[in-house]
């Protein structure tokens, strides 16, 4: 049966104490989430100065990279992902254990970027559920930092009631995460882009 | 199965005559078999992986530590660059050049337009020239700056990263000011560059070339005679002078094999054979000569920075050719030829004439060069990047094998690369 | 002119066509395929090219024009620099002889050119695709006639790219470890020969 996205639940529970519990949780989710950092490009060196003395994520709860996803909390998809490394992605997205989340840093990461050619996954949401999208090329370090604490703010939303959340979507049968019209409607040029197949 | 010992003194080696680390020779011993059988393993490092630097896989074959071959899959960060520019405009190929090597993206830009120029038959104005000289060195300061962090931290130190990354955020401040952008600066136009530097600009400069050999000196003191860098780096992965050259080799890897060969020296440009500078040569041409060369090419840039901030002249930044090089706005929303212009470069491109250039600039990594096919179009029929990178990274098994598995890593900094170079 | 040019038509006479100087200044001269190897063994040997900076491919968009592919090739000492082209007819099967043999350069250059143009390189010890993964269908990107956004649909793309098993893709030296091909069970054997993905036992 294919997977209905998440019921409503507003994040309340109806219960006071399970409701504190709920605060309690996500406070500390958020407050350690240990990234996992995917570099591939450029945005991989905005992570890395992220990282350094100037701007610190460490003072954000994400002291420890965690370069073994076994370990890790949220997968940073820093840099454009070819088709080459889509499957590699998958497999480490799918090695991370429950409760994760999935920050698309950079444009190429969100859509493809610049690069609407043969080789790049046009957003790497046809591949991985992404929770963030950080755009930018590349982005600021307060503009992942920002896509950081917009990411604290949902995971203060959810609710341990909401089991669905922490649910696994492997691929379907048919080997994709989304439906092929669905890949390829999110994957269509649009804007400018539209002009920029012509060779001569 | 032999075993190669390595015997290092627990305390500083000693320094020799010259201030230079002494070397402590590596001893190879065999031993007899154990007597447990085994069989090689075959082991997969990265793509995704903190020590590859970027996204490459190694295979590795093993016999206990010792890496008996060497595989390295590249192509996980194959963007289509070159297809691209064919579907590009000279101009619009420019932001491009940011993204191979992210690492040092001005002087990518000023590769691609030198190339561009040079196959349209453009001479850029004195002006341009200094900046942009001054945008390929800053490049090269902050491409070693990352090779330096990420090796150390790849070997053990973490420090020297966080005091690169703060130097480099220095040069990040000039590079914003100067161009609106961090990393992906697109700095130079065909015939130019996209904008002039800023009041300050200078004065920034100059406050850095004055400061930064301070941290270089930091750095050096932590890593040069430290008994762990040199007993991890020297006599790893040596490539010798006719090996260097019959692989291809160029930049510091191929100048720490002890071939003097630097495009800045040899094969001039931007004005280089004016400056006062000096280019290190290895001579083992192994890893802990490429850091050195890399750490001394640092204080060498510097030296050539302080020099052209003291003859940057004044004058145009652009050609004075309205074919190549947009008209003020002011002038192109009320004077006729001018709007045409205007209208011809943006929707047309510049028009290239038949024919091909090729351009190598030395490049922190190596000879970056970018070669143009043009067949009258403005666009080019063929953009080829020559990827030092790549080129560099093929030796690889070379290096590696008969080293150990921790080796192998620092055998794998020790190349410099940057994925988005070697896979374009 | 680089006088390496009058040598080389003295030396293979009608094997060495068309000579120019190109923008950038530099000599370039085509060379009839059958004999490039012989060619390129003689510059690095006798006119001591000893440095091979470049070796790439060009397709123009005429499609009347052959397929070129060019060597950059640099004396370090002396400072000369040749170009050289190949004339590939397109209309044929492009095969050209390796020239791993006398710069070891080139190895990973003629692997990329193979990739990107489908140039076959006679003699290349290991010649499979270096930058697309090695079961890449969709044909050979940098040709004219592949159209930038690739020849299946975007979805299709994504499907075959997971598909890809991350660490199947072996090549005949990973496998040489076992020094022991003639151990491989004999259907993996002719999946290799294909050139096929294999799979790793166990781990399905």
């Amino acid at each position: 049966m294919k997977h209905v996205a998440t019921e409503t639940v507003t994040g309340q529970n109806p219960n006071w104490l399970l409701a504190k519990l709920d605060d309690l949780v996500n406070w500390a989710r958020a407050n350690s989430l240990w990234p996992m950092p995917f570099g591939t490009a450029c945005c991989a060196i905005e992570f890395m100065a992220t990282a350094a003395s100037r701007f610190d994520f460490a003072r954000f709860g994400m002291e420890r990279q965690a370069f073994s996803p076994r370990q890790a909390d949220v997968l940073i998809c820093a840099g454009r992902l070819p088709f080459k490394l889509a499957p590699v992605i998958r497999r480490v997205y799918d090695q991370m254990p429950q409760p994760k989340w999935v920050i698309s840093m950079g444009a190429c990461a969100s859509s493809g970027g610049i690069f609407d050619n043969y080789a790049m996954v046009q957003g790497i949401d046809t591949i991985v559920p992404v929770d963030v999208y950080v755009p930018g090329c590349p982005p600021r370090p307060e503009g992942l930092l920002y896509g950081v604490l917009l990411l604290h703010k949902k995971i203060k939303g959810e609710s341990l009631a909401d089991r669905a959340l922490r649910d696994e979507h492997p691929l379907d049968d048919t080997g994709l995460r989304l439906p092929p019209d669905t890949i390829d409607e999110i994957s269509e040029p649009f804007g400018n882009s539209v002009h920029q197949f012509r060779s001569a | 199965m032999t075993k190669r010992t390595v015997e290092l003194e627990l305390a500083t080696p000693g320094v020799g005559a010259n201030g230079d680390a002494v070397r402590v020779p590596l001893t190879v011993g065999t031993e007899e078999p154990s007597g447990i059988p085994g069989e090689p393993m075959l082991i997969n490092i990265g793509p995704q992986h903190p020590a590859t630097h970027g996204v490459l896989r190694l295979v590795v074959e093993l016999d206990g530590e010792t890496v008996v071959r060497v595989i390295p899959h590249v192509g996980y960060l194959h963007s289509g660059f070159e297809k691209l520019g064919e579907y590009r405009h000279y101009n619009q190929i420019i932001p491009l050049t940011d993204r191979t090597d992210y690492l040092a993206p001005m002087a990518n830009n000023v590769g691609v337009a030198l190339a561009a120029e040079q196959l349209m038959g453009i001479e850029i104005t004195p002006r341009c020239t200094v900046l942009r000289l001054i945008a390929c060195e800053m490049s090269r300061i902050i491409s070693h700056l990352v090779w330096l962090g990420t090796t150390s931290i790849d070997l053990g130190a973490f420090t020297p990263f966080l005091w690169a990354f703060q130097q480099r955020e220095r040069i990040y401040n000039l590079q914003e000011a100067w161009t609106g952008a961090r990393l992906t600066t697109s700095v130079t136009r065909v015939g130019g560059l996209m904008a002039d530097v800023p009041t300050g600009f200078v004065e920034g400069l100059e406050e850095f070339t004055r400061t930064f050999p301070k941290t270089l000196d930091e750095i050096d003191r932590v890593l040069t005679r430290n008994a762990v860098w040199a007993g991890r780096t020297q006599g790893v992965g040596v490539m010798s002078a006719p090996d260097a050259v019959n692989y291809s080799l160029s930049g510091p890897m191929l100048r720490a094999s002890g071939v003097a060969y630097d495009l800045r020296k040899d094969r001039p440009y931007l004005g280089y054979e004016t400056y006062d500078f000096d280019v290190p040569i290895g001579e083992h041409g192994d890893v802990y000569d490429r850091y050195r060369v890399r750490l001394e090419e640092c204080y060498q840039s510097n030296r050539i920075l302080a020099q052209a901030i003291k003859r940057l002249p004044d004058g145009p930044i652009n050609v004075a050719d309205p074919r190549v090089i947009l008209p003020p706005k002011s002038r192109a929303m009320t004077d006729m030829e001018a709007m045409i212009f205007h209208f011809k470069q943006v929707m047309e491109g510049i028009r290239a004439p038949v024919g091909e250039a090729y351009v190598g600039i030395e490049n922190p990594k190596g000879e970056l060069g970018n070669y143009f096919v043009s067949d009258g179009s403005a666009k080019p029929v063929r953009w080829r990047i020559r990827p030092p990178a790549f080129i560099n990274l093929a030796a690889l098994p070379k290096l590696a094998e008969g080293h150990l598995l921790s080796d192998l890593i620092a055998i794998n900094a020790s190349v410099d690369i940057v994925m988005g170079e070697v896979d374009r | 002119m680089n006088p390496s040019v009058d040598t080389l038509r003295a030396t293979f006479g009608t094997a060495i066509g068309r000579s120019s100087v190109t923008r950038d200044g530099v000599s370039t001269v085509d060379v009839a395929c059958a004999q490039a190897l012989k060619v390129f063994e003689f510059l690095r040997s006798s006119e001591h090219y000893d440095y091979l900076v470049d070796l790439t491919a060009v397709e123009y968009r005429d499609p009347e024009r052959p397929l070129e592919v060019v060597y950059l090739l640099r004396s370090l000492q002396g400072g000369a620099e040749l170009r050289v082209k190949v004339l590939l007819d397109v209309r044929q099967e492009l095969a050209v002889d390796s020239v791993v043999g006398v710069w070891a350069g080139a190895n990973w250059l003629e692997r990329e050119v193979f990739d990107m143009f489908g140039v076959q390189f006679r003699g290349h010890p290991d010649l499979r695709r270096i930058l697309m993964w090695e079961t890449y269908a969709e044909g050979h990107p940098l040709r004219k006639d592949f159209p930038l956004r690739g020849r299946f649909s975007r979805a299709e793309q994504v499907r075959q790219a997971l598909a890809g098993h991350p660490e199947a893709h072996y090549s005949m030296e990973e496998l040489s470890f076992a020094d022991a091909h003639h151990d491989l069970p004999a259907d993996m054997r002719e999946r290799l020969r294909r050139g096929e993905r294999g799979t790793i036992p166990h781990s399905e």
